[in-house]
């Protein structure tokens, strides 16, 4: 493993920019997407971030970034192309299924026909849908180990140690490589696509495959948005507000 | 603290920008939010330029954008440059300044006055942010009529005797290198101005820093002392040929300032709505009254004109028929309306719009610099009133 050259396989996605205001389509099942600034999930980034340091670490290797979508998509790639991957592939169709087990199988056989990879890199999470499923799922698909939302990464002679933010402490792991990561916040700073790295991802090889994925076992019905916050009120000024303050936080907010 | 910037994009100005174009203002712009916003206020009132930015700026590949990227620079179209202006003017109108110096004013006449040897020499260490450099043009007397300079460059056996004054130089006291424009031959004669590369460690060159200014505080601007500078043969810029190559040197970084002058424009907008929502007083925002919604129309207006005059000018330089004449159209127009709309963000805001803690006061000084500088409001006036009649009203 050491200074041996890397393959990286990162799988990203396409997702809405929680800072833009998102309406619901008419379907009252999807999202409108008029209007709507479409990013790179964050937390992918942090996977194409921690993928493009291992690869410069290592001085050689190769990382390739994956995403299921629909054409739209290859400008996401392109975003990862921009900071710094090799090459992109795009499994295209015009529904992502809202099964993550679906996703899951047409990522799976194609990093089973790309592979084989030292490592595959996911966020732990997709800021749309808020599944967590797509990494784990890929690593049983492939039989690989899995170590969801590492924290910190360590890789040597063919084997990782990983930490895991878990409730009130660190958790360590070690596993053997070829493993499926999924990255967690902390993992590192991703960098900014330089524009250098904007121009190069236009010739950079981005391959589209149609794919239709099955429609699994999951169907979205309704799509609603949070109520709306109900307007705040003052209770008064100065410390002879506090007590009316703690009696409503405590019998009407019921938060005390 | 406010929410995250969206951008102004009421005339869906954003779905006739390429991806490219896109993804370069999108990355400006978050590294104008994660790095700039968040200090440039207390170096704007300590009046100290963000000199620690330099290296991310280089990094990101800020400088000389445009230009090829067989000297190390991002080979960007004009576009894509324009739009960097913008967002690192939205952070603050110093900052842009100096990419604009470093970019427009001194890589661009390298690139279109130097030798070959200059270029390779010069171009890459710019772009990256190792070697910084200032424009010396203006002198105390000579500001809007730059052709009458007396600074002088005297041919001697071995090179070059330079001596004179510049003032009001951006980037004089950081910069390591000065392009020089001077007189080779009599003060009348306007065709002998050329350019020189003049290392700042020259003997005989010195630069101060001009204090007290109450606008532009986060950028150094310098008077630059030549006396008695000796530099070799090759510090000419061989291709520069009179007042016309410093003009366009001008039109490039003018260019840059339209579209400049539009991200302050935004920032301030931007700050003015979201504070006429959040603002109570009488028993509602404020942004409830009409008279803020007046302000507001009309600043969304003007923000919207001047962002289209931006974009067909950058599409116009992109096909290589921009004309000097319609960069000062967009320089005075957009600067201007800019200036308002910081004013008038300012006036909305009430008391809490005279603090450094939000931004329209700081772009509103600012602004009132790049008014005058790059040609003044008036001086572009004179231009269009030229074009537009054949009859030359400057003298």
């Amino acid at each position: 493993m050491r200074n041996a050259a890397l393959r990286i396989a990162v799988c990203i996605k396409r997702v809405a920019d929680s800072e833009t205001r998102v309406r619901i389509a008419a379907d009252g099942r999807s999202l409108d997407e008029a209007g709507v600034k479409f990013i790179l999930n964050p937390y992918d980034e942090f996977a194409v971030e921690e993928a493009l340091q291992r690869k410069e670490k290592a001085g050689a290797g190769e990382v390739v970034v994956l995403a299921l979508g629909g054409p739209a998509a290859q400008e996401t790639i392109r975003t990862a192309l921009a900071m710094g991957a090799d090459r992109g592939i795009l499994l295209q169709t015009d529904r992502v299924p809202a099964d993550g087990l679906e996703t899951a199988k047409a990522l799976a056989a194609e990093l089973k026909a790309g592979g084989p990879w030292d490592l595959v890199l996911f966020g732990k999470i997709a800021i749309d849908d808020y599944n967590h499923q797509v990494g784990p799922m890929v690593a049983e698909l492939l039989d690989l180990p899995c170590v969801t939302a590492a924290a910190h990464l360590d890789l040597a002679d063919g084997n990782g140690t990983a930490e895991r933010e878990i409730e009130g402490g660190v958790e360590v792991v070690e596993f053997p490589l070829p493993a499926v990561i999924t990255a967690d916040k902390g993992l590192n700073e991703p960098r900014y696509p330089a524009l250098k790295g904007i121009m190069a991802a236009k010739k950079k090889p981005l391959e589209v495959k149609p794919i239709s994925p099955g429609a699994g076992g999951v169907e979205v019905l309704a799509m609603t948005p949070p109520p709306e916050r109900k307007e705040g009120r003052i209770v008064g000024e100065g410390a002879g507000a506090v007590p009316e303050l703690l009696r409503i936080l405590r019998e009407e907010a019921k938060v005390l | 603290m406010a929410a995250k910037f969206q951008g102004v994009d009421f005339y869906g100005v954003d779905g006739v920008l390429s991806e490219e174009e896109r993804a370069v203002r999108d990355t400006v712009r978050a590294w104008v939010d994660d790095n700039l916003l968040p200090i440039i206020g207390e170096h704007y009132v300590q009046g100290k330029f963000p000199k620690q930015l330099i290296p991310g700026m280089a990094e990101l590949g800020l400088f000389g954008a445009n230009l090829p990227e067989q000297y190390g620079c991002a080979g960007l179209n004009n576009v894509a440059y324009g739009l960097i202006m913008q967002e690192l003017e939205r952070g603050d109108s110093g900052v842009r300044s100096f990419a604009s110096v470093q970019g427009a004013l001194v890589m661009y006449p390298v690139f279109a006055f130097g030798s070959d040897e200059q270029k390779k020499r010069w171009l890459p260490e710019m772009a990256s942010g190792k070697v910084i450099g200032c424009f010396g043009l203006t002198e105390p007397d000579y500001g809007s009529n730059p052709g009458g300079m007396i600074t002088v460059a005297k041919e001697t056996k071995d090179g070059w005797v330079l001596n004179g004054a510049k003032m009001w130089i951006t980037n004089g006291s950081t910069a390591q290198v000065a392009v020089i424009w001077a007189k080779t031959g009599a003060l009348e004669d306007q065709n002998s101005i050329r350019g020189f590369l003049v290392p700042t460690d020259a003997k005989g060159f010195s630069a101060k820093d001009q204090k007290g200014k109450l606008s532009l505080r986060a950028s150094d601007t310098s008077e630059l002392v030549l006396q008695d500078v000796r530099v070799p043969k090759d510090a000419i810029l061989p291709k520069s040929a009179g007042l016309k190559s410093p003009l366009m040197c001008l039109t490039q970084a003018r260019y840059g300032i339209a579209w400049g002058a539009v991200g302050a424009a935004m920032a301030c907008y931007d700050e003015a709505v979201s504070y006429s929502k959040n603002r109570v007083m009488f028993g509602k925002p404020i942004g409830g009254f009409q008279l803020q919604q007046a302000r507001l129309a009309e600043m969304l207006t003007e923000i919207t004109k001047a962002q289209l005059l931006c974009l067909q000018l950058g599409r116009l330089k992109d096909a290589g028929t921009m004309t000097p004449q319609q960069v000062s159209l967009a320089k005075r127009n957009n600067v201007s309306i800019a200036t308002d709309v910081a004013r008038e963000t300012r006036r909305l805001l009430g008391a809490n719009g005279i603090l450094a803690e939000y931004q329209a006061m700081r772009h509103l000084a600012n602004l009132e610099s790049v008014y005058t500088y790059e040609g003044t409001h008036d001086i572009h006036t004179l231009v269009l009133g030229q074009e537009i009649t054949g009859i030359n009203a400057f003298n």
